[in-house]
């Protein structure tokens, strides 16, 4: 965990240096892509969560 | 011939002896289907109180970002970027644009899907978002191949044994920079903003979708299909 | 239609009689769109963007000259992956991919006609002028038989896995293979001094924009494919979402490039062959599935199964209690 997290640090301090990449399996994926896809399923968990609130709403 | 007044004429109200014309049929189609309010609502039904409402305005604002910055490389050419430190920032801006329109539309597509927002005759327009889903793929595999650097070398060289194929690389010739180049600049934003357009007409025309209900209101007047 | 089919809740809606509140398009659009521009900004000038420079054929044979020469013999003697391709490049015949008994490669057939002996060595080569020695060279491979170049090229290939490069030049061990040990030798010597890139593009008269040749001749080499290896862009690497450095890329293109890492498509047998055609139809069967959801029954109820629409539209339903 913390060597995954160390990756995902290393990689967003220097994205031009050699690639970053996380193998568990047959699945193999950049550091990159693996913070956007985890970036995605955090926004969208958090845009379903977090309260609206609204201004002259009537309900 | 009747007469009719300049209020009444631009007000679309139109003569019955005008009714048959072409233009008079696509006037009254499009006040039917696309009245002000509906086109440009100011309100809105109170169900809708989430965030996740804000990820197709998200997607459309991150496409004028990708047309803008493509727009400006345009401007110097397809090499330019990698001589000018300009063009090199106008390029990250063209790619994270690119990065946040996938994004946004991901997560506005996985939104729509849990919200079943087909329902109520809104297939077309679940249908049509797939669609420039598949266009922007292809936007972004010729954006790609058209960065005249390693990177577009590799990338049609691997792209193009899959599309071989099934025969489609016969005439889409993923190492010819000069298609990829047009079909990156012309025919598929082209296509991409065209179907977003016929996307947001048909949300306008039938609203946003109400939610998910197990049963009909009213069984006297519930209708299979929603709002005809 | 409606009064012969029953409500389904993954189909049908109740016509929304409610309130409406105020909401404004207009500047949602437009704050929206500055918060994308802000946010597209910072990222352009944090991250920027990775340019790794292309490979040229003369890059190529300068950096590695034995592999250059070792690609080139492939190229002449017609066993190279160009060479080999079949549709839509060349006619051999039993080489494109299947999908089930049947291929749309072949059945399309050349399209895009690349001769890797003529266009990436013997065309180049023809067009050296003051060089007696090449010129002879040329003439008496062009006049030899099919078998007697074969076995030139043969040997070639056996003696440049142990040839060197002293002071700049390539050497290879003396062999049996005639006047093909000078074609090589020439055509490395063009392509280090960068004549090479220059013929092989397509012209269509003075300008060009086609560069199909290149590319093959170039992505043929060990060079290059070492090039992607380490950058961690090969198929097998789920190559086609990756970018080079740590940047993401494509990640979009994770449900088609997961097909080539698993069984049976990644094995040795004729899925493992057919992969790509396999692959693409798989993903086309998958696309239109993807496009007819709201038709789908079982698909279509997902959204009601999971629940996620009561967190969505918790103060509708809570209103409705």
């Amino acid at each position: 965990m913390t060597a995954a997290l160390a990756l995902v640090v290393g990689a967003l301090i220097n994205l031009t240096g050699p690639g970053h990449y996380i193998h568990w399996g047959f699945i193999q994926i950049s550091v990159g892509n693996l913070v956007v896809i985890g970036l995605m399923v955090v926004t969208f968990i958090a845009a379903i969560l977090i309260p609206y609130h609204r201004k002259g709403g009537q309900s | 011939m009747t007469t009719i007044d300049r209020n009444d004429v631009e007000a679309g109200i139109g003569l019955p002896e005008d009714a048959d014309q072409w233009t008079a049929k696509i006037r009254g189609f499009l006040m039917r289907t696309l009245p002000p309010g509906r086109l440009i609502p100011d309100r809105q039904p109170s169900y809708m109180a989430s965030w996740i409402y804000i990820f197709g305005a998200l997607t459309m604002g991150a496409l004028a970002m990708v047309i803008l910055s493509g727009g400006i490389l345009s401007l110097e050419g397809p090499t330019w970027w990698h001589t000018s430190s300009v063009g090199l920032f106008v390029n990250s801006l063209h790619l994270w644009s690119v990065e946040l329109f996938f994004f946004f539309m991901v997560v506005h597509l996985w939104g729509k899907f849990f919200m079943a927002a087909w329902r109520g005759k809104r297939a077309l327009t679940w249908m049509t978002g797939v669609i420039t889903f598949l266009a922007s793929i292809g936007a972004g595999l010729t954006g790609y191949l058209s960065q005249t650097n390693f990177d577009a070398q590799w990338i049609s060289t691997q792209a193009k044994d899959g599309i071989n194929a099934v025969g489609i690389g016969a005439y889409f010739n993923v190492l010819n920079f000069g298609q990829m180049l047009m079909w990156h600049i012309m025919i598929l934003p082209l296509a991409v903003v065209a179907i977003t357009v016929l996307h947001v007409l048909l949300v306008r025309a039938r609203g946003i979708v109400p939610p998910i209900e197990l049963e009909p209101a009213d069984p006297a007047t519930a209708v299979a299909g929603g709002e005809g | 239609m409606a009064r012969t089919k029953r409500f389904n809740p993954d189909r049908d809606i109740n016509v929304w009689t409610g309130p409406y509140r105020p909401y404004d398009l207009a500047k949602e659009i437009i704050v929206t769109f500055l918060a994308v521009a802000v946010i597209a900004v910072v990222l352009a000038v944090v991250f920027g963007s990775p340019d790794e420079k292309s490979v040229t054929v003369k890059s190529w044979s300068t950096a590695d000259q034995v592999d250059f020469a070792t690609t080139a013999i492939t190229e002449l003697d017609g066993t190279s992956a160009t060479a080999q391709y079949g549709p839509p490049y060349n006619d051999v015949k039993d080489v494109s991919q299947m999908i089930g008994p049947f291929s749309i490669e072949s059945a399309l057939g050349v399209h895009i006609p690349v001769n890797p002996a003529q266009d990436f060595v013997l065309g180049p080569l023809s067009t050296v002028t003051g060089n007696p020695k090449l010129s002879k060279a040329l003439a008496e491979y062009k006049a030899a038989t099919p078998e007697q170049q074969q076995a030139w090229s043969a040997a070639y290939e056996e003696a440049v896995k142990t040839a060197t490069v002293t002071a700049g030049t390539l050497v290879v061990p003396p062999g049996d293979y005639g006047p093909v040990g000078t074609l090589i030798g020439n055509l490395t010597q063009l392509a280090t001094s960068g004549g090479l890139d220059a013929s092989l593009i397509n012209h269509a008269g003075f300008y060009s924009t086609d560069y199909t040749k290149s590319l093959l001749f170039v992505a043929d080499g060990g060079y290059f494919s070492s090039l992607g290896d380490a950058n961690h862009l090969s198929g097998e690497q789920w190559g086609m979402m990756n970018e080079t450095g740590s940047y993401p890329g494509q990640p979009w293109l994770w449900l088609y490039t997961v097909w080539y890492q698993i069984p049976p498509f990644n094995g040795d047998n004729t899925f493992g062959a057919n992969a790509d055609a396999l692959v693409w139809i798989l993903m086309m069967v998958i696309t239109a599935g993807f496009l007819l959801v709201p038709f789908i029954p079982g698909v279509r109820s997902i959204p009601r199964w999971s629940r996620v629409y009561k967190v969505i539209w918790r103060d509708y339903y809570r209103s409705q209690r």
